[in-house]
Order: structure tokens, then C-alpha cells, then sequence
């Protein structure tokens, strides 16, 4: 069943094309891998499928519905999680209430029964506590609950970053580049955790990656950015070998 | 037994602030004494109520004592042309302060983005404005003859329940989305928040509850002019909230505290009491940005509930790790 539909998707900034002419078709469960040299328009592309830019052109269709036009939090409450490619949790709160944020509209008490701590209180807000240090054993994270976020270490910042997504109980999970920064060992616990959640949680994922092995390990399908324009689409196989995405990468070395 | 104990802790709290009043009507305490005592405790509801739009929400309100103004003359009219009783009129004074609080998010959140600085200062001078040419009221001379219905245990009651309201809002869903706004806006909108109406909500509340201290404070003094409500008095309040600490309920009372009491004992200085405010501001800024509690809060403040259920739950789950990652 498909899932999503981006249909011609075109973004300008003043006079800079990032993305162009971008179309994609999900299907439910998929995981799609998009990659890209830097500059390349990938983030570009996930800022417009969750509300933060609206597109120049095109539609985007998700579960049926256009979401092209709707704020971030109304494509979130539509099933659609994100996390960022520079970390962004909230820093100066505790690893459980990032958890307990993400579950902000499954609260339905009103700022009255807050103020008497009614029943409905208590038992949503334990409700709560329970959702979400299960989310925090699921991901080990559960003995650091009351650490501060900024105080994790960087992978563990990761982690909370896709638990504190998947705790809003997303249908489609985007992950911009979850492995920079991490070191061999480190992305490649990041490939099993990434394979896990997406068979564990019955995901449909679209993955940003810079790591080769990462991309090429788990997903099914990839697309590749190149200024802005989609150069090829394929299984790993087909990506490995296609002389247009060897020469965007090789180009791209010779930049640096 | 928890319960217990909890009633037998309040029970003290009440008895003393009546003990207070009753020693300040019979001139045990000095009259002087009693409302500074009384003007704390309305710089604690101005202060903590501040401290949700610039400590919790992260924004940057200056005009507070544009709301105070608010309450202060509606509750005026209220008892002294209409004749109400004073606890109508207090009812009034933050329910139109918070209303009019939610109408002044409408531009500073929806429709410029953020220009709450600008719009709140603007706020401020145009109430008093307002106010300064508006026959009614008595222009610039002001009001006169409140009736002298605020004394020590009404203000004593009011402000421990604005505390105790404030903390509880705190520490739940709403606390909790006004802290994850201020620490990452983009995230939290990505984690379904509306975060257009979370904040107007924010400022309704703290707009009303700044109206309430008004209307305490006109009938404190028994009498209100426009000048007492201009940016300076908002600057008060920033150096209170600032100098106590942003995002902590703690900080806000012992800023307004420290403050107030700082400001009587130099209430001789005359024009340099001015200075000393806007001083301190800037030294407080400067070397401890966060002020002197920081964001923490005593521990009377945090709820216990989670705590021991969250160890309960660690204790039993934390050696459980997850291999399948
Ligand atoms: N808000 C913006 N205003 C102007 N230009 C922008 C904006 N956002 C992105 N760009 C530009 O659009 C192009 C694509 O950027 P984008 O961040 O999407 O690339 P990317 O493929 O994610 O790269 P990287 O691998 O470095 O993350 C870049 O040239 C970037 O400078
Ligand atoms: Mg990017």
C-alpha cells in the first residue's frame, strides 16, 4: 500500500534551486535510503515533507491526505517523526521528560484538573511515566532517565533523539544523517538499532546517510540527490554500480 | 499518613499568616512592617508569573506592569464606581488581564513571529497612555479611596495559591511544552505541539495573574496613578525575575523578596533608587546570567510522586538490557 506521494517537488531559495523536480512513492514498511553529496537538497527535502518549508511547487500526499501546506505539529499528529542531522533534543531537560514531551497530545487532561492533580491527572500522567520508561528500557536508556540531555554522550544523544520520534507513535520515521559523527563501531550498532525498530514498530523509514555500509546494508531502495535533481534510483546493487552516482561522489572528493 | 501529614503542614502555614495579621491589627507589628510583607507577596505573583513567559517559555516580555495596570484600575472601577465587593472586582481584574494578554499574543505570536519584546513594551506605554488622558479614571491624578480591603492574610492566601497553581501547571503536560518551546522550538513542534497556541495560552496566564497582584496592590495603597505603572516598574520586575532565576518558582521568591526589601531600605535614596534597580540587572546579567538559584528548585517544590516510582521501575527494569541492539 503506498504511503506517501511526493509529486514534483521543487524548492526555491532567492535564486538557488535545492531541490528539483523530487518524486518519491512509499510504500508502507519501505526503507529508503537517500543520499547525496553535501548540498545536495536531502535535508531540504525532509524540512518540506515535515511542514518546515513549503515547497515552490508540487504536492505531498501522506495516508491520503495533502499535508503540502500543514504546519509541522499537524504532520507529526498525521504520523509523520523526524529526528535532526545536528541533534536537537531539549537540552536542559531530563532523558524521561524528552520521552514524556513526545507524548504531549496522548494527554488529554485540561490545565484545571493540573492545578486540583485529579484522578484523570494522576492516571494519565502515570500512564505516561509507564509509556515512556518502557520506550527508555527499549532503548537503554532507562538508568540515565534523570541525567540531563545535553549530559549524554553523543550516541546515546542519538538514541534519544529516535526514541523521543518514535514515542510520538509515527507511521513514517525520517532520519537525517543518524550516523555522523560515529565512528565504525558506532554506526554500525546504529544499522542493527535502525533494522530493529523498523521491523519491531511495523515502520515505513526514509533514511539520510553519508556511510556507505550503513546505506547499502539496510535499506531496500535509494535515491540519489545531485544539485538539487534526482541522478539515479535503485536496489544497493544498482547504486553501487551506476557511473552518474560514482562520478557526484567522486566530484565531490576532488572539491574537498 | 501522608495525607496527614500534608494537612497538619498547611495547617501551620495558615496559622502563622494568620498570627501575622492578627499581630499587624492589634500594632504588634508595625503597619509599616505588614505592607511590606504584603508588597512582597504581590511582587511574588508579578514575579513568578513573569518567570512562566521568560523563564519556562524562554520568550522575553519587558511590559508586565501593563497587565498590572490593568487590574489595578479595572478592580478600582469595580468597587469604587460600581460599589462591588472586592473579591468580584480582584475576579475581574484577571480575568480581563489574561484576556487581554491572549489579544496581544494574537500579534506578537501569530501574526509578526517573535516581536513579544516590542509589542509588550508598546503594551505598557500604551496603557498608561491611556490611562494618563482618560477623564474616567481621573487622568493623570489617578484614583482615590480604594477601599482598603487588601490586608496581610488576603495577599498571605493569594500569593501561596498562585505558587501552588503555578508549580502544579509546571510540572505537567503544560510545564513540560512550554520548557521543550524554550529549549528547541522546532523540535517540539515536531513532537506535535502547537506551539502558536501553547504560547498565547502561557501569556493569558501569566497576564491574568499579573492583573490579580494589580488589583491587590490598588487596594494595598488605596489609591493609583498611571506613573506607577510605567516601564520602570516592568524593569522592577525583570531585575526581581533575573536576579532570583529564570525558569525556577524558588528564584522568582526570593528575587522578589531580596528586591523589595532592598528597594525599602534605600526608599530614602529618592531619584538614585532609579539607578539601583537597572544596576543590578546588568551585574546580575553579566556575572550569573541565570540568577542566584539558577533553574533549580528547592525540593518542597519538585513533586515526589514520580520519583519513587521511577526508581521502583529502574530498580526492577535496569538490568534488563536490551541485546537485540
Ligand atoms: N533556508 C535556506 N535558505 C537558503 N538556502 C538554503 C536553505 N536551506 C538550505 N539551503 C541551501 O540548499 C542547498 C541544499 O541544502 P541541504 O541542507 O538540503 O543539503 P544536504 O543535501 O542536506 O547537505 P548535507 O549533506 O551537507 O547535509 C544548499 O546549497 C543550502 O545552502
Ligand atoms: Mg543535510
Amino acid at each position: 500500500m503506498s504511503l506517501m506521494q511526493v509529486e514534483n517537488i521543487t524548492m526555491n531559495f532567492d535564486g538557488l534551486r535545492a531541490v528539483q523536480n523530487f518524486n518519491l512513492d512509499l510504500q508502507e514498511g519501505e526503507l529508503i535510503g537517500l543520499i547525496g553529496p553535501n548540498g545536495a537538497g536531502k535535508t531540504t527535502v525532509f524540512n518540506i515533507l515535515t511542514g518546515v518549508y513549503i515547497p515552490s511547487q508540487g504536492t505531498v500526499t501522506f495516508a491520503g491526505e495533502n499535508i503540502t501546506k500543514h504546519a509541522p505539529w499537524q504532520i507529526n499528529r498525521s504520523g509523520i517523526a523526524r529526528t535532526f542531522q545536528n541533534i536537537r533534543l531539549f537540552d536542559n531537560m531530563t532523558v524521561l521528560d524528552n520521552i514524556k514531551v513526545a507524548m504531549n497530545y496522548q494527554m488529554k487532561y485540561k490545565m484545571f484538573s493540573a492545578v486540583l492533580r485529579t484522578p484523570k491527572y494522576r492516571q494519565e500522567e502515570s500512564m505516561v511515566l509507564k509509556e515512556s520508561l518502557e520506550m527508555l528500557q527499549l532503548f537503554n536508556l532507562v538508568e540515565k532517565y534523570n541525567f540531563l540531555a545535553k549530559n549524554l554522550s553523543y550516541g546515546e544523544q542519538r538514541r534519544l533523539e529516535i526514541a523521543r520520534a518514535l514515542t510520538t507513535k509515527p507511521r513514517l520515521l525520517l532520519l537525517d544523517e543518524p550516523a555522523a559523527g560515529m565512528n565504525a563501531k558506532e554506526s554500525e550498532e546504529l544499522m542493527h538499532l535502525i533494522s530493529w525498530i523498523h521491523k519491531k514498530f511495523n515502520l515505513t523509514i526514509l533514511l539520510i546517510e553519508h556511510h556507505m555500509p550503513v546505506v547499502m546494508g539496510i535499506c531496500q531502495r535509494i535515491k540519489v540527490l545531485d544539485f538539487g535533481q534526482t541522478i539515479a534510483e535503485g536496489t544497493p546493487d544498482e547504486i553501487k554500480n551506476n557511473p552518474k552516482v560514482i562520478e557526484a561522489y567522486l566530484g565531490e572528493e576532488v572539491d574537498h | 499518613m501522608k495525607i496527614i501529614k500534608s494537612i497538619a503542614f498547611w495547617t501551620v502555614i495558615l496559622a502563622l499568616g494568620i498570627l501575622v495579621e492578627m499581630l499587624g491589627r492589634f500594632e504588634y507589628i508595625n503597619p509599616y512592617v505588614i505592607q511590606v510583607l504584603e508588597l512582597i507577596g504581590i511582587n511574588i505573583i508579578l514575579v513568578s508569573s513573569l518567570n512562566i513567559i521568560n523563564g519556562f517559555l524562554g520568550e522575553f516580555a519587558i511590559g508586565h506592569a501593563g497587565f498590572m495596570a490593568t487590574g489595578a484600575y479595572l478592580s478600582a472601577i469595580c468597587t469604587v464606581k460600581f460599589h462591588m465587593p472586592f473579591a468580584l472586582g480582584f475576579l475581574a481584574a484577571g480575568l480581563l488581564s489574561g484576556l487581554i494578554a491572549y489579544l496581544i499574543g494574537v500579534p506578537a505570536f501569530k501574526t509578526f513571529g517573535d516581536y513579544l519584546a516590542v509589542i509588550t513594551l508598546g503594551f505598557n506605554m500604551i496603557i498608561v497612555n491611556l490611562l494618563n488622558n482618560l477623564e474616567y479614571v481621573g487622568a493623570a491624578r489617578g484614583m482615590v479611596g480604594l477601599p482598603k480591603s487588601t490586608n496581610f492574610i488576603w495577599v498571605f492566601c493569594a500569593t501561596i495559591l498562585t505558587l501552588i497553581i503555578f508549580r502544579n501547571i509546571i510540572f505537567s503536560n503544560y510545564g513540560r511544552i512550554w520548557t521543550a518551546i524554550r529549549e528547541n522550538t522546532l523540535a517540539a513542534e515536531m513532537m506535535g505541539i502547537n506551539v502558536v497556541r501553547s504560547k498565547m495560552v502561557a501569556f493569558a496566564i501569566a497576564g491574568c495573574f499579573a492583573g490579580l497582584a494589580g488589583a491587590l496592590w490598588g487596594h494595598m495603597l488605596q489609591y493609583i496613578n498611571p506613573s506607577s505603572f510605567t516601564y520602570l516598574k516592568s524593569t522592577d520586575m525583570l531585575t526581581m525575575l533575573y536576579l532570583g532565576g529564570v525558569g525556577s518558582l524558588t528564584g522568582s521568591v526570593l528575587g522578589a523578596v531580596l528586591m523589595t526589601g532592598l528597594l525599602e531600605i534605600l526608599r530614602d535614596l529618592g531619584v538614585w533608587r532609579m539607578v539601583i534597580g537597572p544596576v543590578i540587572l546588568v551585574l546580575i546579567m553579566l556575572t550569573k546570567p541565570l540568577g542566584l538559584f539558577g533553574s533549580r528548585e528547592l525540593k518542597i517544590v519538585q513533586p515526589k510522586s514520580d520519583r519513587e516510582e521511577v526508581q521502583k521501575y529502574v530498580s526492577h527494569a535496569g538490568r534488563k538490557h536490551n541485546n537485540e541492539l
